[in-house]
């Protein structure tokens, strides 16, 4: 990289925009002909070939659209959510290695900003529900924070664990870390944490959970609160939320990827590089689709007693195992 | 609430279960069928909205404007006028309208008709921003049939051929008056 | 992990505010209005607004002869639309005193059955997006759709049948639709199994409704409640054995009776209930007699004597009862319908006291409303 520090930073911020960009609009894509075929339908077919141009139509659409801000709404907070809703997903792809090189900053302590702004998240989404001046965007809104409060702290005790194993929160070098064939990665590392695969269990949940996803889909239950904190939102304003949707299971599970799957690492020692990330990252974004479109929604305590009585002692348990095992062996 | 290893255990196996399934639907060709390019076959007895049959010999409508149907609708939607013609005996059909925004598609008329006058057709696609073109005059629309140099279809309702809808959705036009 | 807990409401409600669900909401289906008074996400209150879609189906039965009123039997209850000629069409026999074709009456309970198969799964598959899931929806209607089909092609229609006619049906069975309905019996079986797996058996959905929405036989008594709604609190009400109607006498088959109350039980009860009927329609098939679908002799124009008839069937929703005055005129003096959902609803505002808002909305689900039979 013979690039100046600014451009660079600057093509791989605008890389990372059209990246998170260009995900959204096709994961909607990827979501729509899944969806289809898990429920025997053929999808989008009309607009381009096999309905590509889908998301595009949609796009425009949305775009054209007006914004309306419903009266007696907190004008302010209202346009700001959905701008702020796409901060997040953004800043925590900065720090994210895609391959060996392929990183717009390599800082140290590139996880705990990742969490730092992931938290970001469900304060933009609460702010929607508050400021709408909807009923249903109220309940939505005490919904999420519930739900991602208590989901944060079995996530972040999972990843508490891992950096007890790993012992850095450089991203990069995480990923580094799990070179060689696939048992290197974090997820089979099972001389260090016998319960690794429970822990990226837990991991994966937390993360369906804290990205509103089915069926942890408190904030937009559609068929209880119409569509949640996003009811009063019209034409683009919805569709950012919908884009930042699926940059955060991005996110989520290119997080996910980075710290138990090897990250770029090929899992055969080989060719590693930036392909092996998105085979991997996409592998769990599909898992992520096929669970949404398999499971009904889940009750609100029901979800925060999983988090509190069996998330949050299972996390806490592996976390004592490993610090034990750590120390003993 | 009580958490027992066996209860987990069996609640994720239910999940994987689940996700076993639709898996197993991922990869099975679409039920559906993608309408505007296929149609279906509408089956022989399916209820459409009436219109007149044309006796063979004659090549006019068998219909001589006995009012049974108009009787039997329980919507009023049908008007038959009738006048004898010079030289006949029977009245025959002058005006048969249907007022295909109140019909309910029940099947009285048709049922009621002695003579096999009246059958189904099989357009299921009707669909028009203007109301007017569901009042029909299906006397004249007979009409303008014979006229076009169609053949006379076969007269029973049960003999009908299914007959397969052109592929595109096309306006309702003649039905237009 | 047994059975979910449901978390109390407080005692003493705090401050509270009106949540309008419906007229259009997603999960009621129609146009239901439910004003519910809420403390947070528990329901205080909750009261159902009813006659969004009233389309006077009573007084219409005025003013038509007793023919011209079948058309209307399918459109109260569009799903179950069979049951409902069904009531209506024997409620006149009976005043008439007509004799049906043994022939007829299996063809009517063989149409009846199947239908009340596709409402189940219709039920089955909008319960399911009531609580979030959405595949099992369009699977459910993928076999729903077989039904449709056999019964358009026999009675020309998909949903309003207008089937029935006093004295029989108005069009034989042939080869082709026993057959139809045979394959589609065969591939239900394994259909059943596949749903088990898919959505009974799914713990999240059993965490959901075990437990949630319990309805005492004491409150479904007090308040009319029949069909799978009863059945579900433990009382084995079926007029289908209870008044044994048609040729019921004749065919073996179990009324499913779940004891918990709940929306799982409900849930079972239904399940287990298409599974019934799927044995009912095979024994029909195999009993099918030859002759006549109609009796020959019955007047164009009806005119029976001056009475008051009712007649009880067991429509996919609960007790379906039809009562009609004649005073020996060709219109009927008066057509009652005392249809099941109405009376299932109104137990809802007691029932729902106190409970979470998606847990209410569950106990809805489970009660199967028809919107248009409720305001009729």
């Amino acid at each position: 990289m013979s690039l100046p520090e600014p451009f660079r930073l600057l093509s791989f911020l605008v890389g990372v925009m059209a990246f998170v960009g260009f995900n959204a609009a096709y994961l909607v894509w990827v979501e729509r002909k899944s969806a289809a075929r898990f429920q025997r339908r053929p999808g989008p077919t009309e607009v381009g070939y096999a309905g590509l141009l889908q998301p595009i139509a949609d796009g425009i659409k949305l775009l054209s659209k007006q914004l309306i801000v419903p009266p007696g709404a907190d004008r302010i907070l209202f346009m700001v959510a959905p701008l702020m809703v796409m901060i997040p997903a953004m800043i925590s792809l900065v720090v994210l290695p895609f391959g060996g090189s392929l990183m717009a900053r390599d800082i140290n302590v590139g996880l705990l900003m990742m969490f730092a702004f992931g938290s970001i998240n469900v304060m933009s989404i609460m702010l929607s529900g508050w400021s709408s001046r909807n009923k249903y965007a109220i309940i939505s809104a005490a919904r999420i924070v519930s739900q991602d409060v208590a989901y944060e702290i079995p996530m972040l005790l999972v990843v508490i664990t891992l950096l007890m194993i790993t012992g850095t929160m450089n991203l990069n070098e995480i990923v580094q870390q799990q070179e060689g064939w696939f048992w290197h990665w974090n997820l089979f590392r099972l001389n260090v944490n016998p319960l690794m695969p429970l822990t990226f269990l837990i991991f994966f949940t937390c993360m369906l959970a804290e990205i509103n996803r089915a069926p942890f889909d408190m904030a937009e239950a559609e068929s209880e609160l119409v569509a949640g904190a996003f009811t009063e939102y019209a034409g683009m304003g919805f569709g950012v939320f919908f884009v930042a949707e699926y940059a955060n299971i991005v996110v989520g599970c290119s997080f996910a990827t980075v710290l138990f799957l090897g990250g770029w690492q090929s899992p055969f020692g080989l060719w590693s590089g930036v392909w092996w990330f998105l085979l991997k990252m996409y592998a769990l974004v599909f898992t992520v689709i096929w669970v949404r479109w398999t499971f009904p929604r889940t009750q609100f305590y029901n979800l925060l007693n999983l988090s509190w009585q069996l998330l949050i002692p299972a996390s806490l348990f592996t976390l004592i195992l490993v610090a034990a095992m750590m120390k003993f062996l | 609430m009580k958490i027992s290893l066996k209860g987990i255990g069996t609640g994720f196996r239910s999940l994987m279960t689940g996700m076993r399934i639709t898996m197993g639907q991922f990869f099975k060709q679409p039920v559906t069928v993608h309408y505007p390019h296929e149609t279906l076959t509408m089956p022989p007895r399916f209820r459409g909205h009436i219109e007149l049959v044309r006796d063979p010999q004659t090549g006019r409508a068998i219909c001589y404007a006995c009012k049974a149907c108009e009787k039997s609708c329980p919507s009023d939607c049908i008007i038959v006028e009738g006048a004898k013609r010079e030289g006949e005996k029977r009245k025959s059909v002058t005006e048969f309208k249907l007022d295909f925004t109140k019909c309910s598609l029940c099947g009285s008329c048709v049922e009621a008709c002695k003579s096999n006058a009246i059958r189904f057709s099989k357009a299921y696609n009707l669909a028009s921003t203007n109301k007017d073109e569901f009042i029909m005059d299906l006397f004249q629309k007979l009409e303008a049939e014979g006229q076009g140099g169609e053949p006379p279809k076969p007269a029973a309702s049960e003999t009908a051929p299914t007959r397969t809808e052109p592929p595109k959705p096309e306006p309702p036009k003649e039905e237009v008056k | 992990m047994s059975t979910s807990q449901v978390i109390p409401a407080p005692e003493q409600p705090h401050e509270t505010f009106v949540l309008n669900v419906g007229p259009q909401h997603p999960a009621t289906h129609g146009v239901l209005r439910l004003k519910l008074t809420m403390d947070g996400e528990y329901i205080t209150r909750a009261e159902p607004v009813c006659g969004y879609i009233h389309r006077m189906h009573e007084k219409m039965g005025e003013n038509r002869t007793w023919a011209q009123y079948l058309p209307n039997t399918g459109r109260i209850d569009y799903l179950a639309a069979m049951a409902y000629g069904h009531a209506y069409v024997a409620a006149v026999e009976r005043a008439a005193k007509i004799e049906v074709p043994p022939r007829a009456e299996y063809i009517r309970v063989i149409t009846t059955e199947l239908n009340r198969i596709s409402s189940h799964l219709v039920w089955f598959g909008a319960f399911l997006l009531d609580l979030g899931g959405f595949t099992p929806l369009l699977y459910a209607f993928d076999d729903r759709e077989k039904i449709l089909d056999l019964l358009e092609a026999l009675t020309g229609s998909r949903l309003t049948y207008c089937y029935y006619r006093f004295g029989g049906v108005c069009n034989d069975v042939d080869d082709d639709f026993i057959r139809g309905v045979r394959e589609f019996v065969a591939g239900m079986w394994p259909r059943m199994k596949f749903y088990r797996e898919l959505v009974t058996d799914n713990i999240i959905l059993r965490k959901r409704l075990i437990g949630i929405g319990v309805i005492s036989d004491e409150m479904c008594r007090k308040y009319g409640a029949t069909g799978p709604v009863i059945r579900g609190s433990g009382v084995g009400y079926d007029v289908r054995k209870m008044e044994p109607y048609s040729v019921y006498r004749d065919l073996d088959f179990d009324v499913p009776v779940f004891s918990e109350g709940d929306c799982m039980a409900r849930y079972l009860v239904r399940m287990e209930e298409m599974v019934q009927s799927l044995r009912i329609v095979e024994q029909a098939l195999d009993k099918l007699p030859a002759g006549p679908v109609m009796t020959s002799g019955v007047p164009r124009v009806l005119k029976p004597p001056a009475g008051d008839y009712c007649f009880a069937v067991e429509a996919a929703r609960g007790r379906l009862l039809v009562r009609i005055v004649s005073d020996n005129k060709e219109i009927p003096y008066r057509v009652r319908w005392r249809t099941p959902s109405f009376c299932n609803l109104s137990l809802f505002e007691e029932a729902s006291a106190g409970m979470m808002l998606p847990d209410a909305l569950a106990l809805l689900g489970s009660l199967d409303l028809v919107i248009p039979d409720i305001d009729r």
